[in-house]
């Protein structure tokens, strides 16, 4: 996209901004302006300091140095008082963060209006905030049942109360923290409409994302922080996705081709099963996954994939059906004894299922294999081992943190991401259960991610890779299978597929045919 | 107005002198219904130190108040860690209590050099046994553990009640509802000549640093923690989460048994129903004032045993009632936790120039 706004009014300028926790440099000396009417695109690698940054910006965190100066509406700027939310919302900053923060049992009116006015007025007091909201709705397409209660909401309905929670409180600058990460394709098409339209009415956007496609699609300018500093800041137009690539890690990104492999035999094996109830059943499910193979399940979220993942993982008893693993049927399973059969499981929510927050990294490295005899003896924990493990897989993961002691909630996103993988796949295991693995990752630790699904192939494990990104899955696949309310469809070799028909079956489409 | 800015990391010296500080705080608030009282402040709190701490006798006084503490307090911070909300030391004191004198009156017979050992053994499993029901309401039918271990609380203190008039009453106890006496060999020993200091503080002591070596150091601790602070990730990860909380459930339980073990066979000797002034509930506030550590819990429960000794014997010296006793606890409670809220939070005046110090 070309910027159209060269002469536009500075919105927002961040001047020198340094933050350290202990001895890191989460920020140094970051400056940063932001026009109205512009889409800036914030790009960096896992741990790089976006999240810190937007965080100084909006309040949470006050910066060790610099200051932040926004363009009041006046036309001049003034700095923004540090360390307050209050004053950044007052100055029409408004921030959508990477995880959602809203009252779940609250309706979205409500959550809009919380901390704008007291929630006890009566509903004849809330016309006017009803009108103002119907006609944002309806300028900028983002469209919501405003009496429906959060929790009933989907990922992409809750983001867009996020997006209208700040609209309505006249922000002049939105900032979203990895919006794309969470939802399908088409939602993210969507949003950049949206986005697209918001800016043309004046509004000055920044968005964060490890998806270079839709950075160059959609954005004026990018930015790239690399340990905490700017390294780049440069119109879109001259960018190309390699070059951001290599902007991001300072190197040239390889992305690892599959090479062809005839298959093993049957490795894993389900056969007529359903589970779960609800939306997210799964109804006759059929599956056979050969050793040496990557089987990827491509579908949109919510049609099974998680019913289907919790089955796999031994977190959700079949109602019928039958599990076999080399031939064994799995009987009686829960999550104890899928991972001691051999059955890495890399969940889909990592903050809710992957990680204890508030233990430590080589702890959480440790958790699955708390039990196993190189981490314990007599019940009593082997701290000298379990930490030396850590530390040899901090390295070979390249997981960012301070220490092997640090709480493992004070890690990025992206390095929350590679512990699970690091702990799972150390194990060589016989199957991956990968569910959306490299979500929210950077495209370094990406191609890592791919690389390592691909080498447990090669030794001949069976890898079950469920994602939403469609060039992810064509090119790690052997075979693609899609999943549709419930329903898995028969696996085709990914020579025989194209994103065309893989998207009319994702949309329920022309099933009966590839039967 | 004030703004809450969160703070990372605190250094632990932070942490205490804030806690010191918050105890000042506590002490001085409670100065006003003293002052109300028409006592002078100073005086009173001088009468209260000299009641905990005056004397031999009040030092003791003081650890054998606190024995009990120490233990409900652990029985509530091993079950917090856990988010296992066991509100019920109070009941499975009793019954470490009962089970303490059912054995230790000799009833089952048994060689008396094990009566000891027996009678400890029985508290504890009989306390670990009542958090047995509401660990397994809990995980297989998701019945809320507040409420069930609450009302066991009047349950199995109604059933001492009838006990007390039925088939455990003292023939010779002149028609007070009371136990029989423990035998002496039953008797946990003093730990000092003529005062009521017992061995029951030597097992609160060795409880406290078991809890903290579990915690810290064994399997079994890690799950706990596991659980505690996300049990969908222990899950996940195929943490035993129901057989956890089960073992959580026995620990806590044993523990609260184990006070009332202490308060039978090393203080009283014989089983009454007002046996324990609310150690149950006091266990809670002593495992929140420790921030649910194990080691914590000591100190917290010689702070409020001091308060509680202190107050005792100020009131008999100056006639004030000693609910200041109960007032000045929970003040303590409610400084602690504004005090953990400036730990966690910077917490700045705006409009004040202090908003200004990090522009340049
Ligand atoms: N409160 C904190 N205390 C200590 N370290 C922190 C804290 N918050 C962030 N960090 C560290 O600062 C660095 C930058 O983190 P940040 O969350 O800004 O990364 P990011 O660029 O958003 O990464 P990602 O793409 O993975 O989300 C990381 O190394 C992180 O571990
Ligand atoms: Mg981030």
């Amino acid at each position: 996209m070309t910027a159209p706004v060269q002469e536009a009014a500075l919105a927002l300028r961040l001047d020198g901004i340094t933050k350290r926790f202990g001895a890191l440099t989460a920020n140094g000396d970051v400056s940063l302006d932001l026009r109205s009417g512009e889409i800036l695109a914030l790009l960096g690698e896992n741990g790089a300091g976006k999240t810190t940054l937007m965080n100084i910006l909006f309040g949470h965190y006050v910066a060790d140095e610099g200051q932040v100066l926004v363009n009041s509406g006046n036309g001049s700027l003034t700095e923004l008082e540090p360390g307050s939310p209050h004053a950044a919302l007052e100055a029409g900053i408004g921030m959508v963060h990477q995880h959602f923060t809203l009252a779940e049992n609250l309706s979205a009116l409500d959550n809009i209006l919380l901390g704008t006015q007291s929630l006890a007025t009566l509903s004849t007091a809330r016309a006017p905030a009803r009108a103002k909201l119907e006609d944002l709705m309806a300028r900028s397409g983002l469209t919501v049942s405003l009496d429906a209660r959060i929790s009933q909401l989907s990922v992409g309905e809750k983001q867009r109360v996020e997006i209208l929670k700040a609209l309505y409180r006249d922000a002049r600058v939105l900032v979203l923290d990895e919006p794309t990460a969470v939802l399908t394709p088409q939602e993210s098409e969507t949003l950049f409409a949206t986005l697209k339209t918001l800016a043309d009415d004046g509004l000055g956007i920044i968005f964060i994302s490890h998806k270079l496609a839709e950075v160059i699609a959609s954005s004026h300018r990018v930015a790239v922080l690399r340990g905490g500093c700017k390294v780049a800041d440069l119109p879109t137009a001259s960018c190309d996705q390699r070059k951001l690539a290599e902007l991001m890690v300072g190197h040239e990104i390889v992305e690892t081709i599959r090479t062809e492999k005839e298959a093993g035999r049957s490795l894993f094996v389900l056969k007529r099963i359903f589970a779960g109830q609800g939306r997210d059943a799964l109804q006759d499910v059929d599956l056979d996954l050969k050793s040496g193979e990557i089987l990827g399940i491509a579908g949109v979220s919510g049609n099974g994939q998680t019913t289907f993942a919790k089955v796999i993982s031994g977190l959700e008893p079949i109602v019928s059906g039958e599990m076999l693993l080399e031939d064994q049927p799995l009987t009686h399973v829960d999550a104890r004894k899928m991972i001691d059969i051999g059955l890495a499981r890399i969940p889909e929510d990592r903050h809710h299922d992957g990680i204890v927050g508030a233990m430590s990294v080589s702890e959480n490295l440790a958790i699955e294999s708390i039990r196993k005899p190189e981490n314990q003896s007599f019940g009593l924990l082997r701290f000298a081992a379990i930490r030396e493990r850590a530390r040899s897989l901090i390295k070979a993961y390249d997981i960012r943190c301070q220490s092997e002691d640090s709480p493992a909630r004070l890690l990025s996103g992206g390095n929350i991401q590679k512990i699970v993988l690091a702990r799972t796949l150390e194990t060589m295991p016989k199957v991956v259960l990968a569910a959306q693995p490299s979500r929210g990752l950077d495209v370094g630790a990406t191609s890592d991610v791919h690389k390592r699904l691909l080498a447990a192939r090669d030794r001949g494990a069976g890898v079950i890779l469920i994602s939403e990104d469609l060039d992810e899955l064509m090119r790690l696949s052997d075979r693609i299978a899609v999943i549709h309310r419930g329903k898995l469809s028969e696996a085709n070799p990914t020579e025989m597929l194209d994103r065309s028909t893989l998207g009319l079956r994702m949309a329920g489409h022309d099933g009966e045919e590839a039967a | 107005m004030i703004r809450f800015e969160p703070r990372g990391p605190v250094p632990v010296s932070r942490v205490l002198s804030v806690l010191v500080a918050a105890a000042v705080a506590a002490l001085l608030l409670a100065a006003i219904p003293m002052a109300f009282a028409g006592l002078s402040v100073f005086g009173a709190y001088g009468l209260m130190v000299k009641g905990a701490f005056g004397s031999m006798f009040a030092f003791t006084e003081m650890l054998t108040r606190a024995t009990p503490l120490i233990l409900t307090g652990l029985a509530a911070a091993v079950a917090f860690r856990a988010k296992l909300w066991n509100i019920g030391a109070e009941g499975q004191l009793y019954a470490g209590a009962m089970a303490a004198v059912a054995v230790g009156t000799g009833a089952f017979g048994g060689p008396s050099l094990f009566l000891i050992p027996l009678v400890i053994l029985a508290g504890a499993l009989a306390g670990g046994l009542v958090m047995l029901g509401p660990t397994l309401l809990k995980t297989r039918l998701g019945v809320d553990e507040v409420v069930t271990t609450l009302l066991l609380n009047f349950i199995i203190l109604l059933f001492v009640q009838m006990m007390l008039e039925g088939p455990m009453k003292d023939p010779m106890g002149m028609g007070w509802p009371q136990s029989e006496p423990i035998l002496d060999e039953a008797a946990l020993p003093k730990l000092m000549a003529r005062m009521r200091i017992h061995w029951g503080l030597i097992i609160a002591l060795v409880a406290s640093l078991g809890v903290y070596f579990m915690l810290k150091r064994t399997v079994w601790g890690f799950e706990i923690r596991a659980v505690g602070e996300n049990a969908a990730a222990a899950r996940h990860s195929g943490i035993p989460v129901t057989a956890t909380f089960v073992r959580v459930g026995l620990i806590s339980g044993a523990l609260a048994g184990l006070a009332g073990v202490g308060e039978v066979a090393g203080l009283k000797g014989y089983l009454t129903a007002d046996l324990s002034p609310g150690f149950g509930y006091s266990g809670i506030v002593v495992a929140m004032l420790a921030g649910l550590s194990p080691v914590g819990v000591i100190i917290a429960a010689l702070f409020i045993a001091s308060i509680f000794v202190g107050a005792d014997s100020m009131s008999r010296a100056t006639g004030v009632s000693n609910y200041l006793a109960d007032l000045m606890v929970a003040m303590s409670l409610l400084c602690v936790l504004v005090a953990g809220l400036f730990l966690r939070f910077k917490i700045r005046l705006v409009g004040a120039p202090a908003a200004k110090e990090t522009a340049k």
